[in-house]
């Protein structure tokens, strides 16, 4: 598996979307550093940057490297290789890669601003963690999509439908049940909601470390009880790590049962 | 070597195969043979496990294959269509497929046989059709597997290379080990095939060894003999109401 | 009228000519304090060397000065006040005043001034003490330098650091207080300053004004109360050059503004607290040159809020700059620098050119359903934000800055 993940990794570091991608990173940050001033506005700002593109761009990668690399998949699939490590190299193949490009493209800046000196750091550790995470579940489910759909174009238009819908339509829906029901105790429930979007849940996390005052303020003893201690903390954590694990077992899943 | 029980395996509504069983238990070459969409490479495919059959079973020496990956080692494949990664270099290609089998290929000769020495720098998008089918058989005939599975070796070749690629089978051969073709030039065939096996609509039409199928056919060739199977065919799905379909049949190639 | 001055000042020259010290120390003669109070006379000293005084219900019934060297340790045993001053012009300096005891029935205190002027409690430590320095209808008198500390935990079972009830011309200044319910409480308190003070770790306010008019408080620094300061129904209250830090929680605010009338609150920095200022139903308040810096709101007004000015104040990355609940509305936010103002100054004289609008709509979701909390910062809601500014239709047109500053206002106060 180690080999395939290898193979796909240096078969990326040649496409040069992988450079744009962290380039883009890199100039963002270094212009919201020096430009847009100070470190904490910064880690918002990027926030709401990462917590858009990170899933967008690992899908758009995800599927596209799936469809590009049929070639290879092919070679591989006759050569005495297990089908799972196939996917799974060549999953965490895009899933590295783009993690990289992120590590680099944000880290670097930061750390040449001096981040190690800062009281900031935790807020940008939970900010990175929450992008690479992201990065992981996003292209899984992208490469899931892709394994289960021959059509490139329908395969691509439903990951991206995906996305969309995790990234908007979600806390659209969200938002309507809340203004519905809000006759109702609703706490457990907007818990549970952020719980089943890793990009809510992945907001949430990063809030808590920023926005803490007003978040915790209002919304009331259960959230701030849940998602405020340390075991909140495991928990989102332990979800966003189950958000990485369902479609990487569902690539697994669908890859043995197909045919090529 | 192989066991084929029952086989079928059908893509969606369209039925591919409808229970085949066959035996390779002699070393030496089988062309598998049929018109377009007969089953052919879904056959081959599913030895490989690349298809996963909805029935029946598939034995490699003796064990089922289902859910196996390590027997594949002692395959070796050419695949159809010569598909490779395009950003990567002749060279690249050979020492990856070589780290990840592990053993010890033996490239140089072929390299050499089929005068591929000045393309191994070449990225593999920029080469040609039958270059590439070249750097096909490099990869697929470099290790000496037991079991070699040659899905039309011949498509795109210069006559040189023909040559060579006929050498090799004979020596191939000659070592013990089990050939399988699949091929639409008939002429290939009569030259380097001892067995035949005619798929035809996802059945084994027939299987037997060269001249049988002609003494069976009374045909003077091959290509007579084959045309008298789909004749045959013919009648007999038209009789079936499947006239339509049998009347499009036609030899590839 | 003659005759008193006359025997004022006999009065005054005898006083000085016998002032003497009383000394005090465990293995003198003279080895408690309450001896040495009843054997002092008015105008004396009392020297207090360093040492353990299990003493309580000491009662300071002349014109004394008490001052401790060395720290000497005043101990209640967790069951007395210790401190009770009844007479005139009495100092206390100079202690360490510990274990008071909690009480369900009477408010102990550390010290406690009654119905007394002219004092000056100044320089004490004072640790578990239930209520601190404790003042009732006292005046013109100051509390300083002390050093107030409890472990108060819930609400009900504690008291205030410094607590002045029905009192006048009261000056507290440069005291530090922490873990009490209140830091420091006025209740009736009129003409007094409270300036220069550390209030922290409180369990409610870091100060609180109950009925108290006339009053400044400058320069202080309320950080991790329960909310910092809360200001009720009190009038001309002076609020200047405060610091209000870290105030989080549920409930949390910096200030607290309920039932007030004509205050000014300038050059303060709200720094990080849930709400900077949460104002109920106040009129005639100006708020000028401050710092709203990191809060969740920076100003949120609710209830017949009227005649309040909001100008040259800067509002940096709070997630909501305002929010208001009352729907008529004459109060004014113009000539502010909002860090989350995107317009343009094409006549570059530092005005944006199209007015803020510090509301925004999802302010308006989350008033009406708190959970809606948790979608802060989504795509989703910056699309409703964004398209609500486009197209306003439910946020309050008039309820904005017609000159944005574009730069940062310096404050060089």
């Amino acid at each position: 598996m180690f080999k395939i993940l290898k193979y796909s990794f240096f078969d990326l570091t040649r496409s040069r979307w992988l450079y744009i991608y962290g380039a883009f990173y890199f100039l963002l940050t270094v212009s919201l550093l020096w430009l847009g001033g100070g470190l904490s506005k910064a880690i918002i700002s990027l926030m709401n940057i990462i917590l858009v593109l990170a899933p967008l761009i690992a899908t758009m990668f995800g599927v596209m490297y799936y469809y590009n690399s049929r070639e290879f998949t092919e070679l591989l699939l006759a050569q005495p290789i297990r089908r799972s490590h196939i996917f799974f190299g060549q999953y965490l193949g895009v899933a590295c890669s783009l993690a990289i490009s992120l590590l680099l493209g944000v880290g670097l800046p930061f750390v040449l601003y001096g981040i190690f000196n800062s009281a900031e750091i935790w807020n940008f550790s939970m900010l990175l963690l929450v992008g690479l995470f992201l990065s992981f579940i996003f292209s899984a489910i992208a490469f899931f999509i892709a394994l289960r759909n021959e059509n490139r174009i329908k395969g691509f238009g439903l990951a991206i439908l995906v996305w969309l819908f995790f990234a908007v339509i979600y806390d659209g829906l969200f938002l309507l049940a809340l203004s519905l029901f809000s006759d109702y105790p609703l706490e457990s429930f907007a818990i549970g909601a952020s719980l089943f979007n890793p990009i809510d849940l992945s907001r949430i996390l990063i809030l808590l470390k920023l926005d803490i005052s007003a978040l915790m303020g209002y919304t009331g003893a259960v959230i701030q009880n849940f998602m405020g201690t340390l075991l909140g903390m495991a928990c989102s954590l332990g979800v966003l790590v189950l958000w990485v694990v369902l479609p990487a077992w569902g690539i697994k899943w669908v890859a043995v049962r197909k045919d090529f | 070597m192989i066991t084929i029980e029952k086989l079928q395996k059908s893509f969606g509504k369209l039925e591919v195969l409808k229970g085949i069983s066959l035996e390779f238990q002699r070393p030496g070459i089988t062309a598998i043979l049929g018109p377009n969409g007969s089953g052919k490479t879904t056959l081959i495919k599913s030895i490989l496990g690349m298809a996963l059959p909805d029935k029946g079973r598939i034995c490699f020496q003796g064990e089922d294959i289902k859910g196996g990956w390590a027997y594949r080692r002692q395959i070796d494949y050419l695949p159809q269509i010569a598909r490779f990664p395009e950003n990567l270099a002749v060279k690249e290609l050979l020492r990856m497929i070589q780290d990840l089998r592990g053993g010890q290929p033996d490239a140089e000769r072929l390299i050499r046989l089929f005068a591929l020495e000045g393309y191994l720098d070449k990225r593999l998008g920029t080469l040609s059709g039958g270059t590439r089918q070249k750097v096909n058989l490099v990869l697929s005939l470099m290790y000496d597997s037991p079991l070699l599975i040659l899905d039309e070796p011949t498509s795109g070749l210069d006559p040189l290379a023909m040559l060579h690629l006929k050498e090799l089978l004979r020596q191939e051969k000659e070592r013990g080990k089990y050939i399988l073709i699949t091929t639409h030039i008939m002429s290939f065939v009569e030259e380097v095939a001892d067995e035949v096996v005619f798929l035809l609509e996802g059945h084994i039409h027939f299987q037997g060894s060269l001249r049988e199928l002609k003494e069976k056919y009374a045909a003077s060739s091959l290509e007579r003999a084959i045309a008298s199977i789909l004749q045959e065919g013919k009648l007999a799905f038209s009789s079936n109401g499947h006239g339509e379909k049998a009347a499009k049949l036609v030899l590839g190639g | 009228m003659r005759k008193t001055i006359l025997f004022a000042t006999l009065l005054l020259t005898s006083l000085a000519a016998q002032a003497a010290t009383v000394t005090v120390c465990p293995g003198c003669e003279c080895s408690s304090i309450g001896q040495a109070i009843a054997s002092a006379n008015a105008g004396d000293e009392i020297l207090i060397q360093s040492g353990l005084y299990q003493e309580g219900n000491i009662i300071v019934d002349k014109a004394l000065h008490l001052r401790g060297e060395g720290w000497p340790v005043v101990d209640g045993e967790n069951n007395n006040e210790i401190f009770t001053v009844v007479a005139n012009g009495v100092t206390i300096e100079g202690l360490l005043i510990r274990n008071v005891g909690t009480s369900y029935l009477k408010d102990r205190a550390g010290i406690r001034l009654k119905r007394v002027r002219d004092f000056s409690i100044r320089n004490n430590r004072l640790e578990n003490t239930f209520f601190g320095i404790y003042l009732e209808h006292c005046s013109d008198g100051v509390v300083a330098d002390n050093r107030v500390e409890g472990k108060a935990e819930e609400e009900m079972s504690s008291g205030n650091a410094i607590h002045l009830w029905y009192c006048k011309r009261i000056v507290a200044e440069k005291n530090q207080v922490r873990g009490h319910r209140d830091g420091i409480y006025l209740e009736f308190v009129d003409d007094s300053r409270i300036r220069y003070n550390l209030s922290e770790h409180n369990l409610r306010y870091g100060l609180h004004f109950m009925f108290s008019n006339d009053d400044d408080y400058f320069q202080n620094t309320f950080r991790r109360n329960g909310a910092g300061v809360a200001v009720m129904f009190s009038r001309n209250i002076n609020m200047w050059e405060n610091r209000f830090e870290y105030n989080w929680g549920r409930a949390a605010y910096g200030l607290l503004l309920k039932e007030i009338y004509d205050a000014e609150i300038r050059d303060n920095v709200f720094l990080e607290n849930t709400i900077g200022i949460y104002v109920e139903g106040s009129t005639r308040i100006q708020y000028q040159r401050n710092e709203f810096n990191r809060n969740g709101w920076a100003i949120k007004m609710s209830g017949g809020c009227l005649d309040n000015t909001v100008t040259a104040n800067n509002f940096l990355d709070n997630t909501f700059d305002l929010s208001l609940n009352s729907a008529p509305n004459n109060n004014s936010f113009d000539g502010n620098y909002w860090s989350d103002y995107n317009g343009y100054d094409l006549g570059r004289d530092g005005v944006g050119d199209v007015p803020y609008q510090p509301v925004k709509l999802f302010n308006y979701v989350v008033n009406r359903t708190p959970e809606a909390m948790v979608l802060l910062r989504s795509l989703f809601v910056d699309l409703l934000n964004f398209s609500e500014k486009v197209s306003p239709v439910l946020t309050p047109a008039n309820v904005a800055d017609n000159a944005p500053l574009m730069q940062k206002l310096n404050f060089q106060s």
